[in-house]
């Protein structure tokens, strides 16, 4: 499977079986455009034949049939052989998502735990709750060495004294184990104080701060429940713990809605404040919601993607380069295939936990009934909600199998796909097409990067 | 070559012989918790 495809001036071709990446001229380009739909290099040459020279166009098939020769293009899928042995793997839990908090201190109008209360009541995770759940880590996670613990909310610094009781449990419990705990924390930065970001700064492995982009923008849609905006309250807060983090393992993560469809404007903004690790990401709403993303916002937003990654260019060569955590992308040493098939790992090597401990296969999941799991009491019960996602993969979604962008995705939101279609197995095609842009965006940046072109 | 420059070789046949080992970080804990994507993530096992 190939695909090609033009960006700016340069011509991109992607060996999607193989994972290979060539950057080539006009001719080549089309010589592979033809190859792909089964023209014969006869045919090829002779439809050509008036817009190049034959020697010219000999030496490009040449190359072409050294990259099939090196296996870097046209290669063949072989991973319908490893598919069954995959879904059969021996799964351990090496993540948990702690809901430290169902409150919240902010009213943001597109939260999916819906003001932090995640269709229930509010309620906070006690320590008694979150020391057992960090035992039904220990005890799940097998021979795995890192594990993660996400606190999460609603607002996890309502409940700070937990999430501190929680990491030094946790850490005691290292040595014996031969675990090595991986924090992050997930805050709307409202109630960050020195002491709190001494803490995070010592103690966690990633932060991620919630804001949107200008001020109007966020105040739009995060407002204080008496229904003032939060930008100015956590601005000065979030800059603090970005400088005091040397700007590196932390993220400023904005939502984009239907209201800021110019939302490159926002990552600008972020940047122009100083922040360096930055990520936007659209909105996931019902479609009845007037802030959701609509299918003919998409040519928008692709503009948008395409015009962010241009400002990016011009923003490193003036040495004021920062990240976008979805242009980022690893071609050289990124993930393994296994891991590139399995995805997120919700429900196998990923859970959340409620404030009272129950097991949900993520936080999105979190408060729909027959999605329960079990509980950090007693374990997993569920194992029917556990099989049904660790055999859905790239391979178990039609959608995916056919879709090039298969390897870089890795399949989609699970979660997303049951809120829209009641099925797992399904994909939400507007989260798949801003996917794909994405990654496009995220190749080309990478080639300009690379070869300085 | 004239007519194409490799940005990345065949990396995904390698990796399929190795296996994963799973210790790398789960996607959804990075930043977004929206979206699952799997390219930008880093393998803890490179060498
Ligand atoms: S973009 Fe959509 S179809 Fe393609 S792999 Fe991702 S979820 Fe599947
Ligand atoms: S199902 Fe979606 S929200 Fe849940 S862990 Fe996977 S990608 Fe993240």
């Amino acid at each position: 499977m190939i695909h090609q495809y033009k960006m700016k001036d340069m011509n991109i071709v992607l060996d999607i079986n193989s994972g290979a990446v060539h950057i080539v001229d006009n001719m080549l380009y089309d010589i592979i455009e033809k190859l792909e739909i089964g023209q014969s290099l006869l045919e090829i040459s002779q439809s050509m034949a008036n817009v190049y020279i034959e020697e010219d166009i000999d030496e490009a098939f040449e190359e072409v049939n050294k990259l099939i020769q090196e296996k870097q293009l046209f290669t063949s899928n072989r991973y319908h052989s490893v598919v069954d042995t995959f879904k059969q793997r021996e799964t351990v839990v090496k993540a948990l998502c702690l809901h430290i908090a169902h409150d919240c201190n902010l009213s943001c109008g597109y939260c999916f735990a819906e003001e932090g209360e995640y269709h229930g009541d509010r309620s906070m995770m006690s320590l008694e709750v979150g020391r057992e759940a960090v035992d039904f880590l220990l005890n799940n996670s097998g021979s795995r060495k890192n594990l993660e613990i996400d606190f999460f909310g609603g607002e996890p610094l309502m409940n700070f004294d937990v999430v501190k009781g929680i990491v030094e449990y946790a850490k005691n419990k290292e040595a014996e184990y031969h675990k090595n705990f991986r924090f992050t924390i997930t805050t709307n930065g409202v109630l960050l104080t020195d002491e709190i970001i001494h803490f995070i700064n010592e103690n966690m492995y990633n932060v991620v701060l919630s804001i949107d982009g200008r001020k109007e923008v966020h105040d739009l849609m995060r407002p204080t429940p008496n229904g003032k905006g939060s930008y100015d309250l956590i601005l000065p807060k979030l800059l603090q713990v970005a400088e005091s983090r040397n700007q590196k393992n932390y993220y400023v993560r904005g939502t984009f809605t239907h209201n800021n469809l110019d939302f490159a404007n926002d990552v600008l903004h972020l940047a122009d404040l100083g922040f360096k690790q930055i990520s936007v990401e659209p909105v996931v709403a019902p479609d009845n919601r007037a802030y959701a993303l609509k299918e003919e916002d998409l040519p928008t937003l692709f503009e948008q993607y395409d015009y962010l990654a241009e400002k990016m260019l011009h923003y490193r060569e003036e040495g004021k380069e920062f990240n976008f955590f979805h242009f980022m992308i690893d071609l050289k040493q990124g993930p393994c295939v296994s891991k590139r098939m399995t995805g997120c790992g919700a429900g196998s090597e990923y859970l959340a936990v409620t404030p009272e401990g129950d097991l949900y296969p993520c936080h999105q999941f979190v408060g729909i009934e027959d999605k329960k799991m079990g509980s950090v009491y007693g374990g997993l019960k569920r194992m029917d909600i556990q099989a049904e996602f660790k055999a859905c993969n790239l391979f178990s979604k039609e959608a995916c199998t056919s879709c090039w962008a298969k390897f870089y995705c890795g399949g989609g939101c699970n979660a997303n796909a049951y809120n829209f279609f009641g099925d797992i197995h399904q994909v939400y095609p507007m989260a798949c097409e801003l996917e794909k842009k994405r990654v496009e965006c995220a190749i080309y940046l990478k080639a300009r990067e690379t070869f300085r072109i | 070559m004239k007519h194409v420059k490799t940005l990345t070789g065949a990396v995904l046949n390698n990796s399929l012989k190795k296996g994963g080992c799973g210790e790398c970080q789960t996607s959804c804990q990075s930043a977004c918790k929206t979206s699952c994507t799997v390219g930008n993530q880093t393998c803890e096992n490179s060498n």
